[in-house]
């Protein structure tokens, strides 16, 4: 019966995992998930930036991006801050200054313009979501503040999709304004291609391949998202060394005050000891002790 | 080990003591008679102590910085990630720790349901338990609204939608929930002030959960009764205090390997990006720890039952110390609820996954069969298993099992015959 049991439980188990693996296999739709891999260094327990990429990735972010993505929660003095592409305080100042500020009201209540300074936010291309979706053929741009972090594989998806623009099948239809894309879920979208070979000139003498650009905004935008990746893994490698220390101390401490209330070994003896007594009882039908 | 009663050393201790017994409490917190074969299961008690009170701690910190409006809540998280000294830090432990308080409640709740923990005399203990549970759901959930990405804001809509399959009254008692027509500023601001009150529900409620554990005493892997006063029981502190410890700290490898390592793993990406009331997201998923129960919600075609059920799926629980009625409490000595045990771990596991699929084709099959075993497993299984399952002999005494690893017999033996200065064997 307990047998058949068994048989039956793990035969049900097994039908269902198939059936699962099948479904889940006729039900992977429209996107390519097939992300081209990269080594990122910024991946792994220990990884960090790649200080001379997000420097680049900043430039390209400036000059291609800039005009349509916002990065609203950024601020110019986040580019100076350990852990980012630490430009040199003035270079970020410097950055900073290039941008136009609204403040205001002065005291005669008036608003006004005046350079950005490294407190500022960056500063958006458009006032609003309307009024950037508005000129951008209806589809609005998406901040990319957190954009590594709101799409599904992350890095490697936003590089994939740089890197995936693609004449559309034949037969496939697209309207004016949209374009194939292999990673883009559901293929179509509004962006057009916006990296191509030499597309920004880069200061420190890096070839500007379409896949050097594309990887060098990507790392940008990853630390964007997460500008104290760096601290994290940092910490994480200390508090890891320090709980596993702890652990083996407190389990020994653990072992050694348990064995204060008597060992395993005398306990069973001890155990063994008593209820072979009351075999022994048993058996003799009368207390053992009065052997003597 | 017997519980002694506190006996005052000093003067002040004593008038002290007599006016307000704080002292006798901390003795008995101390002295608290414990089995001595409680095993690693039985550390999670304390790990979830543990998880709640972080969780209001760094949720008091967060609060400082948060701020509980549709137009300021997801810049105000943002915030707290760059801008506040160690706020990353504060909200991945807070995020992530929501995700470790349900795995450990998780393993307690199954711990108690293989070792038959909610039978008499801890029927109240399970139940005060349940209560826990529940206010944890509620506080997770409205906690997960109050980034206001677009799976807080879809996953709001869905779960308050969910009051108007009530008959008659449903729609006004979701505008009531709403504070409007719709899930919006009114309905963010009283989530964040519920989000802040129920976790001091919760400790209140584990407070009972602790004081009615503490009547009975822990229920233990052999399932039988310990003889209070004897070598079977070990004082609270030092013993289970040190071994709680070593597996708390064991879980925080666990834990911070998430925080530190892997942030983001358990949340979705969706809710990074804004609410937004236009957009509804291709699949709306609640956290993993609720799947489930939205499994079962969905499996139902219809959206009262499908309400009902869900709710029901939680409340049979309640009923579990009436509905298992055989006498024996550990499944070790009932080979075959131990089966039927693992099928139930499996089915819900399952239904998690299922939770997470569209309900659609073979998804929703399973699902409908899942959910149906899962109600068959506590409402006729338990029930009948009570009454037809034959058990295994229970041993006489928590350290009896010990005598029946093989080698016992031949050393005791040998050691009698020290004893007696012959051998044992020629008894006979």
């Amino acid at each position: 019966m307990l047998v058949h049991l068994n048989r039956i439980i793990l035969t049900i188990f097994i039908s269902i995992i198939t059936t699962l693996s099948f479904a889940d296999s006729q039900h992977s739709h429209g996107a390519n998930t097939n992300y081209l891999k990269t080594d990122w260094s910024f991946e792994g327990i220990f990884g960090t930036f790649d200080r001379a990429s997000l420097q680049r990735g900043y430039q390209v972010y400036q000059d291609v991006c800039a005009g349509c993505h916002s990065v609203q929660h950024l601020s110019y003095r986040n580019l100076s801050e350990k852990g980012g592409p630490e430009f040199l305080p003035e270079e970020a100042k410097a950055i900073a200054a290039q941008f136009e500020v609204t403040d205001g009201p002065n005291e005669d209540g008036e608003m006004f313009i005046r350079p950005g300074r490294l407190s500022d936010k960056f500063v958006k291309p458009f006032p609003n979501a309307k009024a950037a979706a508005a000129a951008n053929g209806g589809a609005y741009p998406p901040d990319m503040s957190v954009l590594a972090k709101a799409r599904k594989g992350g890095a490697d998806y936003i590089y994939s999709l740089l890197m995936g623009y693609e004449e559309a099948p034949t037969g496939y239809e697209l309207d004016d304004g949209v374009y194939y894309n292999k990673y883009m879920p559901g293929n179509k979208i509004k962006m057009a291609e916006p990296i191509s070979d030499g597309i920004v000139e880069y200061a420190d003498g890096t070839e500007t391949t379409k896949a050097q650009i594309s990887k060098d905004v990507t790392t940008f935008l990853v630390w964007a998202a997460d500008p104290h990746l760096e601290a994290r893994h940092k910490m994480g490698f200390k508090v890891f060394f320090y709980l596993i220390i702890l652990l083996t101390l407190v389990y020994l401490s653990k072992q050694k005050v348990w064995s204060q209330f008597g060992s395993k070994e005398e306990k069973e003896e001890e155990e063994a000891f008593d209820k072979a007594e009351r075999v022994v009882t048993e058996y003799e039908g009368e207390d053992p002790k009065t052997f003597k | 080990m017997s519980e002694e009663k506190y006996v005052p050393k000093t003067k002040l201790a004593e008038w002290f003591d007599s006016r307000l017994p704080l002292l006798s409490l901390s003795h008995h917190l101390r002295s608290y008679p414990t089995p001595k074969n409680l095993n690693y299961w039985w550390t999670f008690g304390g790990i979830l102590t543990f998880c709640l009170i972080t969780q209001i701690v760094t949720g008091i910190i967060l609060a400082m910085h948060y701020v509980a409006h549709t137009e300021h809540a997801f810049a105000s998280i943002e915030h707290i990630m760059r801008d506040v000294n160690y706020g990353w830090l504060m909200r991945y432990v807070h995020s992530n720790g929501a995700s470790m308080f349900f795995l450990a409640v998780y393993i307690h709740i199954f711990r108690g349901l293989y070792f038959g923990s909610y039978k008499a005399p801890r029927e109240m203990i399970w139940i005060i338990g349940l209560a826990i549970y529940l206010l944890m759901m509620a506080t997770a959930f409205m906690g997960y609204v109050l980034p206001w990405g677009q799976m807080s804001f879809w996953g709001a809509t869905v779960i308050t939608n969910l009051f108007s399959a009530i008959p008659l009254i449903g729609e006004s008692v979701t505008n009531w929930l709403w504070g409007g027509f719709s899930v919006d500023n009114p309905t963010l601001n009283r989530f964040y002030s519920l989000h802040y009150l129920l976790p001091f529900l919760i400790f209140g409620l584990v407070i009972l959960h602790i004081w009615s554990l503490h009547i009975p005493g822990n229920n233990n892997p052999v399932g039988i009764d310990v003889k209070k006063g004897s070598n079977e029981t070990m004082p609270f502190h030092p013993y289970m205090v040190m071994k709680d410890l070593t597996a708390l700290l064991a879980f925080l490898l666990l834990f911070f390997a998430f925080v530190f390592f892997l942030p983001d793993f358990l949340g979705h990406p969706d809710n990074y990006i804004p609410a937004d009331p236009l957009i509804t997201p291709a699949h709306i998923v609640p956290e993993w720890y609720l799947l489930p129960f939205y499994a079962i919600l969905r499996a139902i075609p219809s959206k009262l039952g499908g309400v009902i059920f869900m709710f029901a799926s939680i409340f049979v629980l309640a009923g579990l110390p009436w509905l298992d009625s055989s006498k024996v409490r550990s499944a070790t000595f009932r080979p075959l609820y131990r089966k039927f045990f693992w099928v139930l771990v499996v089915t819900v596991v399952l239904l998690g996954y299922l939770g997470a699929k569209p309900p659609e084709g073979i998804y929703l099959i399973l699902a409908r069969i899942a959910t149906a075993y899962y109600f068959i497993h506590f409402l006729i299984l338990l029930p009948l298993l009570g009454r037809y399952e034959k058990t295994d002999p229970l041993p006489m005494s928590i350290s009896d099992p010990v005598l029946d690893k093989p080698g016992v017999m031949d050393k005791f033996k040998e050691m009698a015959g020290k004893y007696e200065g012959e051998n044992v064997g020629s008894f006979k």
